[in-house]
């Protein structure tokens, strides 16, 4: 398995932009395979952005919507893009402002229905 | 939130804003609490503490005997509630933090913000003082002085 995550993984990381990108437990927020560039605190972005994501779901529920099948969080230098793969998981990437988002969105898409 | 040094209460706050802990719990391995969040009563306080450093040193034993690095932390997860403790170095000594959390945080989260608090609580221990060694002899007066302090009673 951890294989199939570290080969999605790589297929991710080798789009232009995307400065890394991991595999995350969705409720603990903890790492399950990550192939991150150098200086990028992965623990932290992988707490962080499962928490967003349990959050965004809680809000999506709320407004009467099923579970979120595509976060994008943009910011000034880069972008967070997280989506679930199966109840369990969730696939994170983290692009920097060269990052080609709609190529970085289908390739996530695909990952996650692989992993789920 | 109560802790018998001021300089521990910041990061300490910090700490539970950020990660919507539940019970926290910090004390030297021997088990004499230095902070407290969310306990109600003193003999909570007293049996946590003295659990948790039981298991942190039953744990830093096994790693002994296996032959490998002290464990960093240790977590439980139940259906409701998780606990995570996990001891650390401070210029005061080896101090444990005890922390029991709920749906609405991850252990994720609780680790990274657990770990902003040790650095913090490492670079902010104020040059003069420490936490004061309990003799035997003192030990229930000095527990029921610190009982009274982090109730504030």
């Amino acid at each position: 398995m951890t294989a199939l995550y570290l080969e999605s993984l790589e297929g991710l990381t080798r789009l232009r932009g995307v400065a890394g990108a991991m595999v995350v437990s969705a409720d603990d927020g903890l790492v399950v395979a990550e192939s991150l560039m150098e200086g990028i605190p992965g623990d932290a972005v992988a707490a962080l952005a499962a928490s967003l994501m349990r959050r965004m779901g809680t809000t999506v529920s709320a407004a009467g919507f099923s579970r979120p099948s595509f976060m994008h969080l943009q910011a000034a230098r880069g972008a967070l893009l997280v989506v679930p793969a199966g109840p369990d998981i969730l696939l994170i990437a983290i692009g920097d402002r060269h990052i080609n988002l709609g190529l970085a969105r289908i390739e996530m898409l695909q990952a996650a229905e692989q992993l789920g | 939130m109560r802790a018998l040094e001021p300089w521990v209460e910041q990061p300490l706050m910090t700490f539970l804003t950020e990660s919507e802990a539940r019970l926290t719990l910090l004390m030297t391995s021997a088990g004499q609490v230095v902070a407290q969040h969310g306990f109600t009563r003193a003999v909570d306080i007293m049996s946590a503490a003295a659990l948790g450093a039981a298991i942190v040193s039953s744990t830093e034993e096994m790693a002994r005997v296996l032959g490998v690095r002290p464990f960093r932390a240790l977590t439980h997860q139940g259906e409701s509630h998780g606990i995570f403790l996990s001891a650390f170095e401070t210029p005061r000594g080896r101090w444990i933090g005890l922390v029991v959390y709920g749906q609405d945080t991850s252990l994720g989260l609780v680790q990274l913000f657990f770990d902003r608090m040790v650095d913090e609580l490492t670079q902010g221990v104020p040059a003069e003082g420490g936490t004061k060694q309990v003799l035997a002899q003192d030990f229930e007066s000095e527990l029921h002085s610190s009982l009274r302090a982090l109730f504030g009673r």
